[in-house]
């Protein structure tokens, strides 16, 4: 399918144009929290104990925490954590994926053989719970919370790059260059990497949101971002400790994650239809 | 191939990946820089407290003289002992299962009784705006953190509205006034066969939340599947022939187009059946549900790492088994596909 026609089959989807702009609001939003949030300093932990758990008003729309800082200034800064989280576990999934996946599907053989059995192993774990395991021996923290998930992700794109790979290897331009003697690696590298990249792109894009929900999970069980900085799940996590009380405290937070997750799953929706709608029956 | 020999076949493949989850969870467990005999005494350790420690759990052997200790619990259904509870983590598991199976069971008895005629009523309707409402809703349900999502339906059902209990499996004063006899495990179950009303409502009403917070994520998937494949169906010839004979819409929907594309819904069923599983570590703790998943999450928080290598395994090795389970009845449903 053409590039401009997928363009417009997702245009006509009013659904995808609605995640799109939140992504595009939020990426802006990450981008200059420093000018919109009214609290900067409080976003990022400085105490304000004067003001403890303010139900929302004009001064705090979004109330204050149990450290009278500004709700609102902190699910601003979140966006910052959540989307570089979401980043971070993706690219890095990718990073450890893909190589595999072509040097699986480009050889063949025994390789492959070997490469996807590993990956059987890891896809063998229900989701979230190897890197779970992972977050919790490699000890609390935002890197280990990135590399925990990453760990538990990267099988998912060694299958896609491996059937790309397959299908680019078949194709005369690598039957030529394989004929004038260049080597596997190059050919691998000029031609079937770059080949099977779009898919792989969508497919990394769609999973953003998954991402940053299995990130915020991690961090609502104390074992992803650490305090003071600013992150959704952690968030609610704190507040979950007040909120019969002071029921803005995790339900902003949360709100925000609900919002940026469903943007994400409503693109890829969208994109998945288009593109192929059995390409994965993953939605997680 | 029979398909007796195919289940055997499957079995064994099984098995196989069983042993390779097992294998990785161990290293990843031993290889990472940290020192469970430390962990193990505690705070304020002295040395001699520590190498002894080591002794115990055999730290001072080859790792994969180390290895094949674990193995050789494991077989015999020693998963450790948990450093937060120092109970077996065996034990804890087991008097937790019922709990979580309970609810999970609920909670996926809806998502199915939910999902399945949305996602056909999507398909016939495709693009109107009924479609539109229930796509919203089934990307809803897989977006929504279920952490978070438990706290709001508390806000509203327990603090605003009074309706359902906050949290919890049965409220103490009436067990205490209506003591259950435990037959199964299953309060709901147990509660029906001894004619024990005051603990069924009860206990009925303290599910209702954790298994609709619980039920969301699969919800989702079950619609969205059941929606695709049912498209799919309603486009074959045999449906055409079906509305030409003038049989009645109910039945071609439900009857002639379902059957078959009831297979793949199937599979996201058992799939989400996982899912649900580690849903119930944030949705039991929220809840306070005393199940595998609040035992996981604490194990998790106090980084008691024997507890959640044995929740680790047990999950993964049932994740493998419901796959399995999904995959033979498919090929017993399904008369197309060929061994």
């Amino acid at each position: 399918m053409r590039k401009e026609e997928t363009i417009k089959i997702l245009l006509r989807n009013k659904l995808s144009i609605v995640g799109l702009s939140v992504i595009v609001a939020l990426i802006i939003i990450a981008i200059f929290a420093p000018i919109l949030a009214p609290y900067p300093d409080q976003a990022l932990g400085e105490p304000n104990l004067k003001e403890r758990l303010q139900p929302p008003s004009r001064l705090h729309p979004f109330g204050t925490d149990h450290l009278g800082r500004d709700i609102l200034s902190r699910v601003i800064y979140g966006a910052r954590t959540s989307l570089i989280v979401g980043f971070s576990v993706v690219l890095l999934a990718l990073l450890i994926g893909v190589p595999l996946g072509l040097i699986a599907g480009y050889f063949g053989g025994k390789v492959d053989l070997i490469i996807m059995r590993i990956t059987d192993i890891f896809l063998a774990f229900p989701p979230l719970l190897l890197a779970l395991l992972i977050a919790t021996t490699l000890g609390r923290g935002m890197l280990n919370a990135i590399l925990a998930l990453a760990i538990s992700w990267w099988p998912w794109y060694t299958r896609l790059a491996r059937g790309m790979a397959i299908s680019v290897k078949e194709r005369p331009y690598v039957e030529a260059s394989k004929a004038m003697g260049i080597s596997d690696w190059k050919i691998m590298i000029r031609h079937v990497l770059p080949n099977s990249l779009s898919p792989l792109i969508v497919q990394a894009t769609m999973d953003m949101g998954s991402a940053i929900l299995e990130a915020a999970a991690l961090s609502f069980l104390g074992l992803g971002v650490q305090p003071p900085t600013p992150d959704w799940g952690l968030m609610v996590s704190e507040g979950k400790d007040y909120f019969l009380n002071y029921w803005w405290y995790p339900v902003f937070p949360g709100l925000a994650i609900f919002i940026t997750v469903m943007a994400f799953n409503l693109l890829g929706d969208a994109v998945r239809e288009v593109i192929d709608p059995r390409l994965r029956r993953r939605l997680l | 191939m029979k398909f007796r020999e195919y289940v055997i076949y499957r079995l064994v493949l099984a098995v196989f990946v069983i042993v390779g989850v097992v294998t990785v969870v161990f290293f990843i467990s031993r290889v990472i820089p940290s020192d469970p005999a430390a962990l193990w005494v505690g705070a304020h350790p002295t040395p001699e407290a520590i190498e002894k420690a080591r002794e115990q759990l055999h730290l001072n052997d080859p790792l994969l003289k180390q290895f094949g200790y674990y193995l050789w619990s494991l077989i015999h259904g020693d998963l450790g002992v948990s450093i937060r509870t120092h109970n077996p983590v065996a034990q804890d598991l087991k008097s937790a299962f019922t709990a979580t199976f309970e609810l999970i069971l609920v909670a996926e008895f809806l998502a199915v009784i939910v999902g399945i005629p949305l996602g056909v009523y999507s398909a016939v309707k495709k693009d109107s705006w009924l479609d539109n409402l229930s796509r919203i809703f089934a990307i809803s349900g897989v977006s929504l953190p279920a952490f978070w999502f438990g706290i709001v339906l508390q806000l509203i059902f327990f603090k605003h509205l009074g309706l359902l209990p906050l949290a919890g499996r049965v409220g103490t004063v009436v067990m205490l006034e209506h003591p259950l006899h435990v037959i199964t495990g299953f309060y709901l179950l147990d509660s029906l066969i001894t004619g024990n009303f005051p603990v069924f409502v009860d206990a009925l009403k303290h599910l209702i939340l954790p298994a609709v917070t619980l039920a969301m994520y699969p919800v989702g998937l079950i619609t969205r599947q059941v929606r695709s494949m049912m498209i799919e169906v309603l486009n074959e010839n045999y449906i055409r022939t079906a509305w030409a004979y003038g049989l009645p819409p109910k039945k071609i929907y439900f009857k002639y187009a379902l059957k078959n594309a009831i297979a793949p819904a199937l599979i996201t069923v058992g799939l989400s059946f996982a899912y649900t599983l580690i849903g119930a570590f944030l949705v039991e703790l929220i809840f306070n549900w005393p199940g595998l998943g609040r035992y996981a999450a604490y194990a998790i928080m106090s980084m008691d790492y024997p507890a959640v290598l044995g929740v680790t395994i047990i999950a993964a090795t049932a994740y493998v088994f419901i796959n399995l389970i999904v995959d033979l009845i498919q090929v017993r449903l399904d008369p197309r596909i060929k061994l």
